[in-house]
């Protein structure tokens, strides 16, 4: 018996999906829905690329623990500085991993792990004191997910 | 109880911008996994991370299940004056493990 019936089709293609996928366990965020998180955490400025930079391996072996570090192109000063960086993995069954806070001191760069579900893009987004967003992202490729099992 | 470890210099030039590196021995158990009998094992992870500088928060971060066992964070400061960084980690069962650490400005 298919696990796809004719309904679901239907509905997946009214939502405007592409393609419908029937996992098992997990539904997997995809760019959508991270853009929705960035909007939010955004306070709905749009991310311009530039500015921002993401340290990842081309491959990580194990998903369970991908270290990254973000930098970001700007001066840390009362007048100007950065505010937050937000760090989403895509293809995670969730897309958020952590957002750092920051007040006008040390630089603006953080490091940090995390787990990777499979191959995707990492994005890092950050948002300045005058409430401008830049953004990055990155593909990764994930031999042994990280999530779950 | 999770121990945290936290290195950053005891001493430094006034202005001078120094890093701190930490980490914190915790499972951050994801809410994604299953157990031997197919039961999903419920989340339980640091949610929050708040670093304090002479009691002025500084610097603080919110954490998602995709961060990693063990959680390592590395970020900066600026050497103002003589005192202590206080770093707390907030966990999703109301625990707070925090630890002080001095830092001499000349």
């Amino acid at each position: 018996m298919s696990s796809v019936n004719r309904r679901d089709v239907l509905a997946g293609i009214a939502a405007g999906a592409a393609i419908i996928t029937v996992t098992p366990k997990l539904a997997l965020a995809d760019k959508a829905e991270a853009d929705s998180l960035i909007s939010k955490l955004t306070g709905g400025a749009k991310p311009q690329d530039g500015k921002v930079k993401i340290k990842l391996p081309q491959i990580a072996e194990n998903g369970n623990t991908v270290p990254f570090t973000v930098t970001v192109d700007h001066p840390m000063t009362e007048a100007s500085y950065v505010k937050a960086i937000h760090v989403l993995a895509e293809g995670n069954p969730s897309p958020g991993v952590a957002s750092f806070y920051f007040t006008p001191t040390g630089k603006a760069e953080v490091s940090m792990r995390m787990r990777l579900g499979k191959t995707q893009d990492v994005r890092a987004v950050a948002v300045l004191s005058d409430g401008s967003a830049w953004q990055v992202a990155q593909e990764i490729k994930v031999t042994i997910g990280g999530c779950g099992g | 109880m999770p121990t945290p470890r936290v290195k950053m210099p005891s001493s430094a030039a006034k202005g001078e911008v120094f890093e701190v590196k930490t980490t914190i021995d915790h499972d951050m158990e994801s809410g994604q996994r299953k157990d031997k009998d197919g039961k999903p094992i419920p989340r339980k992870i640091i949610n929050k991370f708040t670093v304090a500088y002479n009691g002025k928060q500084v610097f603080w971060s919110d954490w998602a299940p995709a961060v990693s066992a063990n959680p390592y964070c590395s970020f900066f400061l600026t050497a103002t004056e003589s005192g202590t960084v206080e770093l707390k980690w907030h966990d999703d069962d109301g625990q707070v493990y925090a630890v002080s650490q001095a830092i001499t400005v000349a």
